[in-house]
């Protein structure tokens, strides 16, 4: 915990069951500042419940994990750890965004006040400030004529690029993506990849479960191929996908190519 | 897909001799047999109830009486503050049902299953006579009142029907509760919203659009359940109106009043019931309403 610069995610051997089904076996790994971590793998690899764990939308069931230099769910108090109440939990999601496969907009709300609605509600802010930010984001992720529909109203693409504004409103140091492009139609994805391409070249911190491997390629700073819980193989993108070490990781990538 | 040629030549030909003929729209003959047999039936009832044995004179008389009016007052009102109490109570107990919290999940669950468990009629008689168990009530030394004098008919008419309504409406809310997509619950977790903020502006805003429709019906329910309040001699109409004839003898004409009554409030809540509905599918995909 001593580096020069705390890494913003810090991963000691994490474990989750589920029941007697062990989804990740002991992740360890360190995300520095600035990466774009593209996480790749074959569905129940564990991939997904590793990006859950880090916001706590599961608890890990051994090892511990860090964000932002912060113990996530629990309080040390001498030897002893004690769990979080949810009002803490709550506090430290607030360091992650997350931007779900299922977009997961509030229906009921339109564009605008999904994007307003956490930092006029938990953060508190200033109605003015936030308004005018969620517009300039909206702006940003191409939809700012689309404040007033409601999501119904839009297509798959951009319903995920408004995710994405809702998740930046908060002012994230992290930004989590679960399969963001899994359940958008083909010719819908370019449009979702290009607006995290341009949060990438800003300088945001990414974790990115996808298997868009060409994204993986040109966006990632570094590519993590899991299977069966386990980290099975890390590296710079052109070492992963075009030269990958490990048989497992050579099956996979070629059957995703087809 | 056309092939070449002569087919598309005879498709065209086809056309032509098809486009000529005259349109005849279904006849849908059972429509109009059951439409003659539901008007003589009809005119057979309107004809025994204006030959019968009824002073339509004495209903025309007695729909605005002043002991009528009063009575249809109490039945709106507590109608309303009943409800009103049972769905504070329903959405409380259905939070605390789904809770994680066991003591809170099992509180919810013991009142639901005691009020459920018993017939509101027999609830409306234990308020009633509560005085009966406790003498007084109050905090002690402080404050006292004999139970007699604070269990009025109305108070124990609002805390037997609002307390049993409490118990029925949890299980609609905790319905519309659990329609809401999981996704939902973890959006508003990871936008860093507490359990509490996330049930109050994300969930049950979506859950309602579930809960009206039977609130609505329970909301029915209640007006006629009213009438059961006349065993605590709450002056609600069907009270007022059996007072009535209990004097004048015209039982028939007087139930009639009381009817007419019932049926004009529960239609004027079923077309507010109806606005509640579409306001709530806003951003649904569909209205509920047929407009």
């Amino acid at each position: 915990m001593n580096a020069p610069i705390d890494p913003i995610v810090r991963a000691v051997d994490v474990c989750k069951n589920f029941g007697e089904f062990q989804a990740l076996k002991g992740i360890t790994l360190d995300i520095p500042v600035g990466e774009v971590l593209c996480v790749i793998g074959p569905s129940g690899s564990g991939k997904s419940t590793f990006l859950r764990c880090i916001n706590q939308l599961e608890t890990v069931t051994g090892g511990a994990l860090w964000v932002g230099g912060e113990l996530v769910g629990y309080r040390r108090v001498g030897n002893r750890l004690h769990a979080l109440s949810e009002t803490e939990i709550a506090r430290q999601r607030l360091k992650t965004g997350m931007v779900f496969q299922r977009f997961n907009l509030f229906p009921h709300m339109t564009v605008l006040e999904n994007v307003v609605e956490g930092p006029l509600r938990v953060q508190r802010r200033a109605r003015a400030e936030v308004v005018a930010e969620a517009q300039a984001l909206l702006a940003r992720v191409g939809l700012a004529h689309k404040g007033g529909a409601f999501p119904i109203e839009l297509s798959g693409g951009q319903q995920q690029r408004v995710a994405i504004a809702r998740a930046l409103a908060m002012r994230p140091r992290l930004m989590l993506f679960d399969e963001p492009t899994s359940a958008l139609d083909p010719e819908l994805v370019g449009e979702v990849l290009s607006v995290m391409r341009d949060l990438a070249t800003s300088g945001m911190t990414m974790v990115v479960v996808t298997h868009e491997l060409g994204f993986a390629r040109d966006v990632a700073t570094r590519v993590m191929f899991m299977d069966k819980g386990e980290i099975v193989e890390t590296g710079a993108p052109g070492q992963v996908l075009s030269q990958p070490q490990h048989p497992r990781t050579r099956e996979f990538i070629s059957a995703v190519r087809g | 897909m056309l092939a070449p040629g002569t087919p598309q030549a005879a498709d065209a030909s086809a056309l032509a001799d098809i486009s000529e003929l005259e349109h005849v729209p279904r006849r849908y003959w059972g429509r109009y047999i059951a439409t003659a047999l539901i008007v003589v039936a009809v005119l057979f009832v309107l004809n025994a109830f204006a030959r019968g044995k009824i002073e339509w004179a004495y209903v025309g008389r007695f729909l605005t009486a002043q002991s009528i009016l009063a009575g249809l007052a109490n039945t709106v009102v507590m109608s309303i503050l009943a409800m009103a109490l049972g769905v504070a109570l329903g959405v409380v107990t259905a939070v605390m049902r789904v809770s994680s919290n066991p003591v809170l999940s099992w509180v919810a669950r013991t009142y639901v299953w005691l009020f459920r468990g018993t017939p509101v009629i027999l609830q409306l008689l234990l308020w009633f006579n509560l005085a009966l168990v406790f003498p007084t009530i109050g905090i002690p030394g402080l404050w006292e009142v004999r139970t007699v004098d604070a269990m009025t008919p109305f108070l124990a008419a609002l805390l037997g029907l609002g307390i049993n309504q409490g118990a029925y409406t949890s299980e609609v809310v905790r319905a519309g509760l659990l329609s809401v997509d999981v996704g939902q619950y973890e959006a508003a977790k990871s936008i860093g919203m507490p359990r509490m903020l996330a049930l109050r502006r994300v969930i049950l805003p979506q859950a309602m659009r579930v809960i009206v429709p039977p609130i609505g019906n329970e909301f029915v329910g209640m007006i006629k359940l009213t009438s059961l309040a006349s065993v605590i001699q709450y002056a609600e109409i069907l009270h007022n109106a059996q007072n009535i004839y209990y004097a004048n003898a015209r039982v028939i004409e007087l139930l009639i009043v009381a009817g007419i009554w019932y049926i004009v409030v529960v239609t004027v809540l079923s077309l507010l019931q109806s606005r509640v509905e579409s306001y709530y599918a806003r951003g649904a995909g569909r209205s509920t309403s047929r407009q």
